[in-house]
């Protein structure tokens, strides 16, 4: 049984991968080449600067991945790794919740609310307080700091998120379905903001940065996520379910 | 919330904990460092030596939304 929703999720993440990939291929690579120009631009003004004082510039950085590549195969590698591996995630996930979960979920039912749920906690929330950065965004000396707060936040989201889902079993019994449900999200909400409100928040965009760049890759890294939760809950959810109507799980 | 129109007939029993456990936990390890890799290997921390791995998940890393540099 475990297996077959481990190795359904996978498989469902890797169609989810796809059209996410593609959804980043066609709206997310022009704003990182975008960002990617402005870099440059600005590396350019900086030499040119310091030539006329007259210091020497060290010679440029070899290449070691080649931009097509990094937009091309690069691309569709780190979506299908990250997509097939949160597939198989969510497939562990489902496993677990199913028969578990308070409410009267059908196979269906269960997939797209579990997906919606990893989507606000894993994704939607985190990247309110820290956004997608393109190129050129953030400064080096800060990445352990700034990957250690992500990962934070992702994890006071997801601890928070599972609390809710605990709480409303409890409360369920007393004020109803629709009551608890409000309750538990209210819960959420404050337990985020405060974690929110707590952390420190990063501000690395260059001055000058261009506003529409920022805006335009923060919305394709959003709707790629957008396309793969939305994928693993609803295919998964139509494959659970079908398995279930002809009598054996199956992936 | 309960208002859902599905068939009611479907077997919906837990699966036991001590079924699911060694599933989750090795699959769930293999698939947390997958994504470690292509989120936050040669970033924050290094297994392995050089940039190779960084700049080749480089444009997914940045557009996935983990901190990249």
């Amino acid at each position: 049984m475990v297996r077959t929703f481990l190795v359904r999720g996978m498989l469902v993440g890797i169609v989810a991968g796809l059209l996410s990939f593609g959804f980043l291929r066609v709206y997310g690579e022009p704003q990182v080449d975008r960002a990617i120009a402005f870099e440059t631009q600005m590396d350019e003004a900086k030499a040119e600067a310091e030539k006329h004082k007259g210091m020497v510039m060290p010679a440029e950085e070899p290449e070691l991945v080649s931009r097509p590549v990094q937009a091309g195969l690069g691309l569709i590698v780190a979506v299908m790794v990250y997509s097939a591996a949160f597939g198989g995630l969510f497939g562990l996930a489902f496993a677990f919740a199913q028969g578990r979960m308070p409410g009267n979920f059908s196979p269906q039912a269960l997939a797209a609310v579990l997906a919606a749920a990893g989507f606000i906690a894993l994704y939607l929330v985190p990247n309110l307080k820290y956004p997608a950065n393109p190129p050129s965004v953030g400064n080096p000396d800060t990445i352990g700091m700034r990957t250690a707060l992500y990962f934070g936040m992702i994890g006071i989201s997801l601890a928070a998120m599972i609390g809710a889902i605990n709480f409303k079993r409890m409360l369920t019994a007393r004020y109803g379905e629709w009551n608890a449900t409000l309750m538990v999200a209210a819960y959420y909400i404050v337990v985020v903001i405060a974690a929110g409100v707590i952390l420190p928040a990063v501000n690395e965009v260059p001055e000058r940065f261009p506003a529409v760049v920022l805006w335009n890759f923060r919305i394709a890294s959003f709707g790629a996520q957008v396309i793969l939760w939305a994928t693993l809950g609803l295919l998964f959810g139509a494959l659970t379910q079908r398995a279930y109507a002809n009598g054996m799980p199956r992936a | 919330m309960t208002d859902t129109t599905f068939t009611p007939t479907l077997p919906v029993t837990a699966i036991p904990l001590r079924e699911w456990l060694p599933w989750a936990i090795f699959a769930g390890l293999i698939l947390l460092f997958a994504i470690y890799f292509v989120g936050a290997e040669q970033g924050a921390t290094s297994l392995i030596s050089g940039m190779y791995v960084h700049e080749f998940v480089h444009d997914g890393r940045h557009l996935l939304g983990f901190p990249c540099h």
